[in-house]
């Protein structure tokens, strides 16, 4: 794929060593900052203040037990991983099957619901809060972990559909063809058949949804009361509060809640760029 | 034949064979509904719904939890006239606006660069590539605490590294002061979100067709005409959608700001944004704050909505004009 226009070699190098300059240079300032976010968690605070810039001069890891410990990041972690994975788990279930009917087959109503579910992609659902507030006050589901999930798996919901009935309408038509001769029901086909067949969007799909639902700081701020519910980014506030002398307990904090979604990046890099990319590609 | 053995042939056909006809023999309705109810319902009574009361409640009046009677549209008037909210409301606004230009002018700008940069294969691409998209990753408060660490004017290493170079005059409180405060989350934001566009760019670059590249270099284009001429305006879909999505993130935005400036935008409100004045209203204010939350929701909503209607409109015209 390389094509070079230049005619010049000696201008092409010059511009190319400014290219690289600029790409590797912001690369630098792109990990840096995070690079001393771990540098700073494993060494005590004097230290950090003395030179912020400074490598460990031995490694300690107190500062992560302090903030798993102390801080309650042990109860805030469990919290944003069970909510994260139920609300996932439950948009994901209920979107496979509405995106395998909205995607296989075409009624009377269809396309309404396809454009019902699709609107939601535009809508600014923050905006939403008071009256969500007032529903889950009457269902008894404030400073409840359930009512988060429901919220939660609602706002996933339009871009699960989005992505899986286009990939469910591009599986072959012969294939429930030939297992409804063989005798097969609706749900063995979705179940059996079609759904392992759009694994690769799943995959989208939930790494997709889990990355903003662990890093959401709205919602649990209004809807979560006590703070052995809190999850990870709302505990953050008050840790950055009590522990605001504390520097290396406060990098360790960051990292704490940070390293599933880094796991995450290094494991579905592919998955990322593909639904951030939605609708754009090929 | 097995299941399994379906699943292998799929596997096998699923490239060649593009889309079928769909729908032949719809199934019963009692199907259709078992598949589709439990999101619909989920979707409708968690979101829909929701939003629809939102511009019912905008005129009632609330007293703490309660609804009270139709008022109309005190709601509004109350909003735009009450102290501190119609000082507070402006500037909030005009700092959304801000924070939409000066993003569209950095990370965008930026972004559109680096994939324009990237596309030709070089050394280390993939890398880069995934390393500016990894910021996005982290929650925004994340990133919020961890640059105000950064930027601290006492321990910060960016004042450090400014006094080692020999800048030290420009070493600040740069969250402290009201002038740099709002411009420094600005470029905060942009250093998490670069990828995003870099990445829709990436993709919109690749879907121009190489032999109309070759055809230009033939012609004798150079590289900036190329691109100006060929690769930009192929590009406006993809610039309107990263426009519009910049305009809509923006516009909501809350986690950022409150990590670096508090639930007020301190210092002095210099970073006071549209979303931190909704919680404010909804969750900080008097005994009628329900009332006055739902109709700046629905101010919002009609703003933020529209707007982006609008430019969805404007960039479709641009590129029927082009076409």
């Amino acid at each position: 794929m390389t094509h070079r226009t230049s005619t010049s070699s000696r201008h092409l190098n010059l511009s190319d060593i400014g290219v690289n300059v600029l790409l590797w240079g912001y690369a630098a300032i792109v990990l840096i900052p995070l690079l001393l976010v771990v540098s700073n968690a494993l060494r005590p605070t004097r230290e950090i203040f003395k030179n912020p810039m400074g490598l460990p001069t031995s490694i300690s890891f107190d500062s992560f037990v302090k903030a798993w410990g102390q801080a309650n990041f042990n109860v805030y972690f469990v919290n944003s991983l069970m909510i994260t994975v139920a609300s996932v788990l439950l948009a994901t279930s209920v979107a496979a099957l509405a995106g395998y009917m909205l995607g296989r087959y075409t009624f009377t109503g269809s396309r309404f619901l396809s454009s019902f579910f699709l609107a939601g992609l535009m809508l600014p659902f923050r905006l939403a809060i008071v009256p969500l507030f007032l529903l889950l006050n009457k269902m008894g589901l404030i400073d409840n972990r359930m009512g988060l999930i429901f919220v939660y798996a609602a706002t996933g919901i339009p871009f699960s559909i989005f992505i899986l009935s286009s990939f469910f309408r591009q599986l072959p038509q012969e294939l429930s063809e030939a297992a409804r001769i063989d005798g097969a029901g609706e749900i063995t086909i979705f179940g059996k058949i079609m759904l392992p067949l759009v694994r690769p969007a799943l995959a989208t799909v939930v790494v997709f949804q889990f990355v903003p639902l662990w890093n959401d700081f709205f919602f649990p701020l209004i809807l979560l009361r006590s703070t052995n519910k809190w999850t990870l980014p709302v505990g953050m506030t008050r840790f950055f509060g009590e522990f605001q002398a504390d520097w290396s307990t406060l990098f360790a904090g960051l990292i704490i809640t940070t390293l599933p979604l880094v796991i995450i990046f290094l494991l579905a890099t592919k998955q990322i760029i593909a639904g951030l990319t939605a609708g754009i590609g090929k | 034949m097995t299941a399994s053995d379906l699943t292998k042939k799929a596997h096998k056909t699923r490239p060649r064979k593009k889309v079928q006809g769909v729908g032949s023999g719809a199934p019963a309705w009692g199907m259709i509904a078992l598949f589709i109810l439990p999101a619909f319902l989920l979707y409708s009574v968690f979101m829909v719904w929701p939003l629809f009361q939102s511009l019912y409640f905008s005129f009632f009046e609330f007293k703490g939890l309660v609804r009270g009677g139709f008022v109309g549209l005190r709601n509004f008037q109350e909003l735009l006239t009450r102290y501190p909210l119609n000082e507070q409301l402006p500037k909030a606004f005009l700092h959304n606006v801000y924070f939409f230009i000066g993003t569209m002018l950095i990370q965008n700008s930026l972004g559109l660069l680096f994939a324009r940069l990237l596309y030709v294969s070089r050394f280390g691409k993939r890398f880069l590539q995934s390393l500016y998209t990894m910021p996005y990753l982290i929650s925004a408060l994340v990133v919020g605490y961890l640059w105000s660490l950064m930027l601290n004017p006492l321990f910060g290493p960016i004042n450090q590294v400014l006094k080692a170079v020999g800048l030290g005059a420009w070493a600040r409180p740069w969250l402290g002061d009201p002038a740099t405060a709002l411009p420094v989350i600005i470029l905060v934001n942009a250093w998490q979100w670069v990828g995003f566009p870099m990445l829709l760019f990436s993709a919109g670059l690749a879907n121009i067709g190489e032999d109309l590249r070759e055809a230009a270099r033939i012609d004798g284009a150079t590289s900036w005409k190329l691109f100006r001429h060929i690769e930009a305006p192929l590009l406006l879909p993809v610039i309107g959608i990263v426009t519009v999505l910049t305009f809509i993130g923006n516009f909501n935005a809350f986690g950022i700001v409150w990590a670096m400036g508090g639930v007020n935008g301190e210092p002095a409100g210099s970073t006071d944004v549209l979303g931190l004045v909704f919680y404010r209203t909804a969750f900080r204010g008097g005994i009628d704050a329900f009332g006055l939350a739902s109709a700046l929701a629905v101010l919002m909503f009609i703003f933020i909505f529209g707007v982006s209607m609008l430019m969805l409109g404007r960039f479709r015209r641009w590129e029927e004009d082009l076409q």
